[in-house]
């Protein structure tokens, strides 16, 4: 057989097929959420019809959600009455809500693998575009629009031709102080925004197999960052322990049959790829970003690059720099900042807390800077509690904040000013993401702690 | 939802030349709170296009009172970042009911395709000539022509043509949407989800 990884699972999930058309891919697991779920309710009560599958939908609230004093009602009164629908809707329909309170909520893309909802070999869609998040499981994942979360509701299926398939390997060993963050910012930085562009990607190389089921998460989670549909990583032994025994995950006789079935889930030899591109793990540097889109990433020690070595037009590049008041040339170390982003489902699992707190420990958080932790979900927060992280947080001057997805988007109240300068661990820094004129530096745990301790951007690796 | 068919559209447009324009820009994220599918138009583009205090930046294209017309013309990567189908909405609200570029991110096309704006890929030297021909005289017009796949700038003549599914250009035709043809598939799918694994 010559089938890739992709091919396997695409294939299995086709019920149909449209001539010169799209694929009817049939979904296993949806996951939904409150900002892009209310519309697609909405049309499903206008064609007067009910979720097809509620017992492979899940819904959980985090994209709008305060991230203090969660007990008590949300202010805002938008924010409020989209969490609200979510739990009519949810209740209406017969779908498990983690809603605010709940102990299993969190980000979306946290609380899936989480609870074993994630699993190989499964197609996930979900109306947000860090759904590619789900592939560091073996499993297709994606993100979708509203007209489609209500497509997926209605009839448990999406339309969809299947993408081209490209492979990017990484071999080598990866150097200290250099996290899964930075290896997908430096594979986004040598393909740009749009490199992966209607391609579903699979990592596959030594990097990637030695790398834990965190890292691997957040490498597929910014696959869409450099235009992506997903990207995925062949489920192996260290998927299978992640998985074993979480709540949705299947039991004795059922999880003996489902092993047989994912241990087949991987490229066959032959297999033939669109597109293969190579990089050299000992190559990558921690990364920073310099501009407004995630492509405009540079090794941290590295000075910002001239307009004229650039692949994009001069004026959307110089616009860029403009936006951050930086000059081509500049070094990158030194540079004064504000805040402090550690959360997002890119990097706001346990691993990310025990990474920043590496650097934190003993010293103290500059008084200049602004530090938002956020973890993940409720149960990142409580393994911060009793792995004792939160003791040494506190000690150096920093707070923890409750579950969601915060200043990623900063559709609550937890935005950055403009004009100011965050280190952020998220995965977009595009114009006004963090808030209206706000200057964001996508980085790594590691990264972003170095910068809270010391107030600016700081090579990680003079304090490991 | 059903929505308002496309078969050929004869317009002025409106040049955006900037390239990699998110989803983040077309509609920041503090507006997708509502529970309805309504007003986005209002914020299309709104970093962009207003000050801090609600007064328009001058200089904004959509705020030029030169430039109008149905078709935005944007440029390279367009529609890229987050997968929020309002900013598709946003841009057919406020009017425009046919995008083009010399290329689309993923997510962004396929919402548009949904809602009924056609996005329409052409090749990097067609579209410095849109630009170039409505910078010299914005009253210049655009024929898109969906039945034979084909842009054409009126002023010059030239044409180029264009790719498009022929399942969703049917769709666009009619005004169809997807879920009307899975509704008629319903057994088929429920028959398939017996056998599924998971
Ligand atoms: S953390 Fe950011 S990217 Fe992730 S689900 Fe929330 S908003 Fe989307």
């Amino acid at each position: 057989m010559n089938n890739t990884l992709f091919d396997k699972v695409w294939d299995s999930h086709v019920v149909h097929k449209i001539k010169d058309g799209p694929d009817v891919l049939f979904i296993d697991r949806h996951m939904v959420h409150e900002v892009t779920s209310p519309v697609a309710f909405l049309g499903l009560k206008n064609r007067g019809i009910k979720v097809l599958f509620p017992e492979k939908t899940f819904a959980t609230a985090d994209h709008n959600t305060p991230t203090i004093n969660q007990h008590l009602p949300v202010k805002d009164p938008l924010s409020a009455n989209q969490l609200k629908a979510l739990e009519q809707n949810s209740k209406e329909h017969g779908i498990s809500y983690w809603g605010l309170g709940h102990e299993k909520n969190g980000i979306v893309h946290v609380v899936g693998p989480e609870y074993g909802i994630t699993q190989p070999g499964a197609t996930i869609v979900c109306g947000d575009s860090h759904t590619s998040t789900h592939g560091a499981f073996g499993a297709i994942a994606f993100g979708i629009g509203t007209s489609e979360v209500e497509m997926v509701l209605s009839t448990q299926c999406i339309m969809q031709p299947k993408p081209k398939k490209m492979r990017i390997t990484i071999n080598g060993d990866l150097n200290i102080g250099v996290t899964p963050k930075d290896v997908a910012l430096y594979i986004i930085s040598k393909l740009s925004t749009s490199g992966a562009t209607g391609y579903f990607v699979e990592y596959s190389g030594a990097v990637f197999s030695n790398m834990s089921m965190e890292g691997r998460m957040t490498v597929c989670n910014l696959s869409i960052e450099m235009g992506a549909r997903g990207g995925m990583i062949a489920p192996d032994e260290k998927t299978f322990e992640y998985i074993k025994d979480r709540e949705f995950t299947p039991k004795n006789e059922d999880w003996n049959k489902a092993m047989k079935y994912w241990s087949t889930l991987k490229t066959d030899k032959n297999a033939i790829f669109d597109k293969e591109i190579e990089f050299d793990g000992n190559k990558i540097n921690p990364m920073i970003t310099f501009g407004t889109n995630p492509g405009m990433g540079i090794g941290i020690s590295k000075e910002i690059p001239n307009a004229k070595n650039q692949e994009g037009g001069v004026n959307t590049y110089k616009k860029s720099l403009n936006y951050m008041d930086f000059e081509e040339g500049q070094s990158m170390i030194g540079k004064n900042i504000d805040f402090v982003f550690l959360g997002s489902c890119t990097n706001g699992r346990i691993e990310d807390f025990r990474e920043f707190t590496k650097i934190i420990k003993g010293k103290k958080k500059a008084s200049n800077v602004t530090a938002w932790l956020v973890p993940g979900s409720h149960k990142v927060e409580k393994a911060i509690k009793e792995e004792g992280l939160l003791k040494i947080l506190n000690e150096s001057g920093f707070e923890l904040r409750e579950p969601g997805c915060s200043a990623c988007l900063a559709m609550n109240d937890d935005k950055v000013p403009a004009g100011k300068y965050a280190v952020s661990t998220s995965n977009r820094n595009f114009e006004g993401r963090q808030g209206p004129g706000s200057r964001t530096l996508l980085a790594s745990p590691l990264v972003a702690a170095a910068a809270a301790i010391t107030g600016k951007i700081t090579d990680p690796r003079t304090l490991l | 939802m059903a929505y308002e068919n496309f078969k050929v559209l004869k317009s002025k447009c409106v040049p955006l030349p900037i390239e990699n324009v998110d989803t983040d820009q077309i509609i920041p994220a503090r507006f997708l709170k509502a529970t309805e599918r309504v007003g986005f138009g209002d914020n299309l583009f709104r970093d962009w296009r207003y000050n801090s205090d609600d007064s328009p930046k001058k200089d904004f294209i959509l705020n030029n009172t030169q430039f109008e017309g149905k078709i935005l013309v944007g440029g390279k990567n367009f529609g890229s970042g987050s997968s929020r189908e309002h900013a598709a909405w946003a841009i057919y609200d406020y009017g425009f009911r046919c995008v083009i570029s010399s290329f689309f991110a993923d997510i962004f096309r396929a919402n548009c395709l949904n809602i009924g704006v056609l996005p329409v890929q052409v090749s990097p030297e067609f579209l410095d000539k849109i630009f170039d021909t409505v910078y010299k005289d914005p009253n210049s017009e655009i024929i898109v022509d969906l039945i034979n796949q084909k842009v054409t700038i009126l002023k010059s003549n030239i044409s180029e043509s264009f790719i498009i599914n022929s399942y969703k250009k049917e769709n666009m035709l009619n005004g169809y949407d997807d879920i009307d043809y899975l509704m008629n598939l319903k057994n088929t799918i429920k028959k398939f989800s017996e056998k599924t694994p998971l």
